[in-house]
């Protein structure tokens, strides 16, 4: 089975992006996400900045594909969308409908990010002849959601890629929680999330994890994990599973420990973390916070 | 400017179409629309009666198609196309990509409308559908500002229309998952949020609690207004603080900003709550049609009276233009 790194949801400064890439760099990761997903405004990193940071991980012998922006509202970032599509190095990752417009247009294959809804074999073969070759699921799809599908999908060439690891993009909003939490608003943001490496916990009262805020993107509270499951995803079709990073030191962790499992084929991963809480539940078609050992 | 208003069953459709609306839109009794609720909703029959009452009035009737079917339910959603096609419906509210190219594959020029599930927020997004499935109009999503909304609309390939007036959805349509997390049950595909079956109020020492799937999502003291615990707008705690981390409970209301939306060149206005009650219904697309004939009459600002009235119907008794104004995101 192939892994995958998501790009980083959190917004870090461009020396932490490059020590955290220069680190990925020398593990056994097949496929790098880059580029930012979330909010336009986080700027410490530029396009050429991740292009070169891309180039880097190719000649480190990994796959480099260029993520896309998730909502787009306003005409500069859609023409920075179009640069990020119509550029000549890498394959895109689009994570809305307009990213696929582009790439269709400039005649770019894809890979459909999560946030595009396909849940069925009619919109998987359209996506498929309008040049998608990668298909990122949904996050609130299962493995019976999935069975019907998968056929489908190995037919067309189409590879399937599932999140194993990392808290999921539940909701993206017009509105920026983590400006609203400080009080801010969101033009004079006073770029607060990049003093938080993952996000920020938001709890019940009763001290329940309830969600992560990051920005305009709110995440699972719980951080996913199928790492001991990866037999089982591989088994059902899945060809890549996908890590979405975390604090870097963890994410390094993960990311050894799971392409260790894969290349000896072991059953169990070794990691372990109690520092943060875990879920699966939509792999086996319940609440997504719910967690099966 | 057309007003499009909401029906559950054949008393709102009655109400809405006697107000004025130019058009209701309707969902059937199944997982195929945004609003599955036990008791609401068409059936083939009452459809009939209504689509009779409506056409004969002059009035159009929409039906949402709008969630999206995973592939062992795909036999329920096309052929509740099939049966929406061969009934008299004037346009279909589509989301999904797979609906829309079935509905393509029986007929070039069936209307199909981009529900706002579909979450289309830019030009090259209302391209992609226009140019693939030939829509005639989108619902932009509850997201943009009123200056992004002109500048939509006057490029867009496709009429645009846009919420006025209902619950309040902060989060960017068919792109939330936060239900299903904490349910099982979402938006996109059983057409439910903070589903009615997962809720379960508790009262202790006069402290109201609500809870979904046993998670408390807020607690009322007494004397305070206790609303449905919509997973977005409960009070939690943030880094040592309890605050609406979200959003408050409150309902959009854009009747300030209608010469504007007007002026933009947005087609129709579309009132949500298909969940409503028939009086609701009656209240609201009175008020409204009101208030968009004055507009296009003369853009006079609707009258206060008109506007207390929707007040008091709104979520906490409060109203907000949401993202429409720069300052609410």
């Amino acid at each position: 089975m192939k892994t995958s790194l998501a790009a980083v949801p959190y917004f870090w400064t461009q020396q932490a992006y490059q020590d955290f890439y220069h680190q990925v760099a020398e593990t056994d990761i097949d496929t790098v996400y880059l580029g930012e997903t979330v909010c336009s405004k986080r700027r410490s990193m530029t396009l050429q900045d991740w292009i070169d940071a891309g180039i880097f991980l190719q000649g480190k012998g990994k796959q480099v594909v260029l993520s896309t922006m998730t909502l787009l509202e306003a005409e500069s970032e859609l023409s920075y969308l179009k640069k990020v599509v119509q550029q000549k190095e890498f394959l895109v990752e689009a994570n809305d409908m307009s990213a696929i417009q582009v790439a269709n247009q400039a005649g770019k294959h894809f890979v459909s990010g999560n946030a595009i809804n396909i849940y069925n074999n009619q919109s998987l073969s359209l996506f498929h002849k309008l040049g998608m070759t990668r298909w990122n699921i949904p996050v609130e799809l299962g493995q019976q959601d999935l069975k019907p599908v998968i056929p489908k999908a190995q037919e067309l060439g189409v590879e399937l890629e599932y999140q194993v690891y990392g808290r999921m993009p539940l909701a993206y909003s017009a509105r920026c929680f983590t400006a609203r939490h400080h009080d801010l608003p969101k033009d004079r943001c006073q770029f607060k999330c990049k003093d938080d490496v993952e996000g920020i916990p938001v709890k019940t009262r009763e001290g329940d994890s309830f969600a992560q805020i990051n920005g305009i993107q709110t995440q699972s509270g719980k951080v996913s994990n199928l790492l001991n499951h990866w037999q089982k995803l591989y088994a059902a079709g899945i060809d890549y599973a996908r890590i979405v990073p975390v604090a870097p030191d963890t994410t390094l962790q993960v990311i050894k420990s799971l392409t260790q499992a894969t290349a000896n084929n072991q059953p169990l991963v070794d990691f372990t973390d109690d520092s943060r809480e875990y879920c699966n539940g939509y792999w086996f078609q319940m609440a997504g916070l719910e967690m099966i050992a | 400017m057309e007003l499009v208003c909401p029906a559950g069953n054949y008393p709102s459709l009655v109400k809405a179409v006697d107000q004025g609306a130019n058009a209701v839109y309707i969902g059937f009794k199944n997982e195929t629309n945004a609003r599955h609720f036990s008791g609401l909703n068409f059936s083939e029959k009452h459809l009939l009666k209504g689509i009779d009452y409506a056409h004969r009035n002059n009035c159009k009737i929409y039906c949402a198609i709008n969630t999206y079917p995973r592939q062992d339910g795909w036999k329920t959603w096309a052929s509740s196309v099939d049966m929406a096609m061969g009934i008299g419906i004037d346009s279909l509210i589509v989301a999904d990509t797979g609906v829309m190219d079935y509905i393509r594959s029986r007929s070039d020029d069936f209307p199909i409308h981009l529900s706002v599930q579909a979450s289309a927020t830019n030009l090259e997004a209302l391209n992609f559908y226009h140019q693939n499935f030939a829509i005639r109009r989108a619902v932009l999503p509850r997201v943009l500002s009123l200056k992004q909304v002109t500048q939509l609309a006057q490029k867009s390939p496709v009429e645009i229309e846009v919420f006025g007036f209902g619950s309040l959805c902060i989060m960017a349509e068919g792109r939330c998952y936060l239900s299903s997390y904490l349910t099982g049950e979402s938006p996109n595909t059983q057409g439910v949020c903070s589903p009615s079956s997962h809720v379960r109020w508790e009262e202790n020492d006069g402290v109201l609690k609500s809870r979904l799937n046993n998670l408390l999502i807020d607690q009322f003291e007494e004397g305070e207004n206790a609303g449905y615990p919509t997973l977005c707008k409960g009070r939690f705690e943030v880094q040592g603080n309890i605050e609406y981390a979200l959003e408050e409970p409150t309902s959009l209301n854009t009747m300030d900003i209608l010469p504007e939306l007007h002026q933009a060149g947005v087609v129709a206005i579309k009132i949500e709550g298909r969940q409503r009650s028939p009086a609701y219904i009656e209240t609201v697309a009175n008020v409204w049609r009101k208030a968009i004939d004055s507009v296009i009459s003369n853009s006079a600002k609707p009258n206060e009276q008109d506007k207390q009235k929707l007040t008091a119907l709104s979520e906490g008794r409060q109203t907000t233009i949401g993202a429409y104004e720069r300052s609410w995101q």
